[in-house]
């Protein structure tokens, strides 16, 4: 018990130095560039120790649950030494965590928006619905499709630059032909489909199987499930929009 | 009261990003591998730690710090700050006059990475892997730096209304580049901090720098030049880590040279 509050109160410092910048930031830009007072000093405190505290505890959550189910599934899985439901379990690990995204649901709300003014979809509700809930599917297919794909690259040892650098060169290509509504909106999709919650245990499958494997690296083979994941929904929005 | 209720919905819309992935994992390891969970206790508190604590990291961002951020991008984006007190609108401009929006876009992006905590994550475990090698501080310092370099060209583009996938092309070409030239070890590493600074600190504040952006200068519409910003940041992160590993491996090899020198000439 004292060793976890002694733990708790070491995060608590790294924290507040995590959050330094911030407040160095908006307090120089607030005093010497716009020239106005700090408003609302109370509620800026309540807020900053709040934010103290809240990334002290997620972090020692990660710690105590996110990081270990992540390797024990990888464990587990290489274990069992079932192919298919390893992929299974990528494909629904990336489609079931993206499906319901908040950021991604905001997303193709505005992206809807910017066809139907465009003139791409009927500017109705019942369009634009369909709209948005079809770009929503298809980023959270290319999550699934990016974990799968991410998998299977570790299992057979794959260099990660090669897949990643195809993928650039298929997004350069398809932007040329792409319709210039979609194309801002499909760069955007690969930065927003990894939430907090899902990078750190994706991270943690990626090492846990690049350990389990002899032969691979956790370094060299672990990491990369991430930057698919950024990767595919790019690709799979600007086809969206070429043939939707 | 109501900031009781305010923090309920927040916890709520986070166990939408939560529970798929409890009921994912928990699926998969009792009814597909059936294998019972260790520790489940530990398991437990371990989520709702990183739920509450998610929640109270967003909320208090949300009273402290995001209001006053874009209230900031607003004023700084303004006709009035822009060229002076009685500008009502802005008709002509030259880029430089946007000199204070690309320090702050600068500023922002580098210190709202730096408290991102899913970069933080991943640093924690880069450092577990690499044993030491990468630093946690080492990594998220060359990450934030990638990510301010990003959004202010990002502000720059929207500015002078240039194609962004001119500079997404043209950053795909120096990655390319770059991952022929840098260290195996960190190339996958690299790839995946791409992707991990965008996130609930980040964006809030780097999109409404873009908004504000599009809005105030004439000729941009918010819905096709506010985007993109992020993919500024996604993109220039990727070069600033593989140059952090070059450029620590080339000093390295320097002072390795020197070593064996100074050995050479006693």
């Amino acid at each position: 018990m004292k060793a976890l509050l002694l733990q708790f109160l070491h995060s608590l410092r790294q924290s507040f130095q995590d959050l330094l910048p911030i407040i160095f930031v908006i307090g120089f830009f607030q005093v010497v560039v716009l020239k106005q007072g700090v408003p609302q000093f109370g509620e800026m405190i309540a807020g900053g120790l709040m934010v103290l505290v809240g990334l002290s505890l997620f972090v020692q959550g990660l710690q105590m649950a996110l990081f270990p189910l992540g390797e024990d599934m990888a464990y587990s899985f290489v274990k069992k030494g079932n192919l298919w439901l390893l992929l299974l379990f990528a494909f629904t690990l990336g489609f079931g965590t993206t499906v319901a995204e908040p950021a991604l649901i905001a997303i193709a709300d505005e992206a809807a928006s910017i066809a139907a003014t465009g003139g791409v979809i009927a500017d109705a509700d019942q369009a634009r619905e369909s709209y948005a809930s079809g770009l929503r599917l298809v980023v959270a297919l290319a999550v699934g499709f990016a974990l799968l794909v991410g998998v299977i690259r570790i299992l057979k040892g794959w260099p990660v630059q090669y897949l990643i650098i195809g993928g650039y060169m298929c997004v350069v290509i398809m932007t040329a032909f792409a319709p210039e509504e979609i194309i801002g909106i499909a760069y955007d999709s690969g930065g927003v489909t990894t939430s907090t919650v899902t990078v750190p245990l994706v991270a943690a499958l990626g090492i846990g199987l690049a350990n389990s494997i002899r032969g691979r690296d956790a370094l060299i083979d672990g990491f990369g499930l991430i930057a698919f994941a950024s990767l595919t929904p790019m690709i799979f929005v600007m086809a969206y929009g070429m043939f939707f | 009261m109501d900031a009781i209720i305010h923090f309920g919905g927040t916890v709520i819309g986070l166990l939408g990003d939560v529970l798929p992935i409890a009921v994912i994992l928990i699926g998969f390891q009792v009814l597909v591998l059936r294998r019972p969970i260790h520790d489940p206790a530990r398991v437990f508190f371990g989520l709702l730690f990183v739920l509450m604590g998610l929640a109270l990291f967003l909320e208090g961002l949300e009273l402290a710090l995001f209001p006053l951020g874009r209230v900031m991008a607003e004023q700084l984006t303004s006709p009035a700050f822009i060229l002076g007190p009685d500008a009502e609108a802005i008709v002509e401009f030259a880029w430089s006059d946007y000199f204070w929006v690309y320090i702050f876009a600068a500023a922002i992006g580098f210190a709202t990475t730096v408290a991102e905590p899913a970069l933080i994550a991943v640093a924690i475990k880069a450092n577990q892997v690499s044993g030491g090698t990468i630093t946690v501080t080492g990594l998220r310092f060359a990450v934030a730096v990638g990510v301010a370099f990003g959004v202010a060209l990002g502000t720059f583009r929207i500015v002078t209304g240039t194609p962004l996938h001119w500079y997404i092309i043209a950053g795909y070409v120096i990655v390319i580049f770059q991952t022929s030239m840098a260290p195996k070890a960190i190339i996958p590493l690299a790839y995946d901090s791409g992707g991990v600074t965008t996130s609930t600190v980040t964006v809030p504040l780097v999109a409404a720098l873009g908004l504000g952006l599009a809005e105030t200068i004439p000729g941009r519409s918010p819905l096709l030049d506010g985007f993109g910003l992020i993919a500024f940041a996604s993109l220039f992160p990727m070069i600033s880590v593989m140059a952090y590993a070059q450029i620590s491996e080339w000093r390295t090899r320097r002072l390795r040279d020197a070593l064996a020198n100074l050995e050479d000439s006693t």
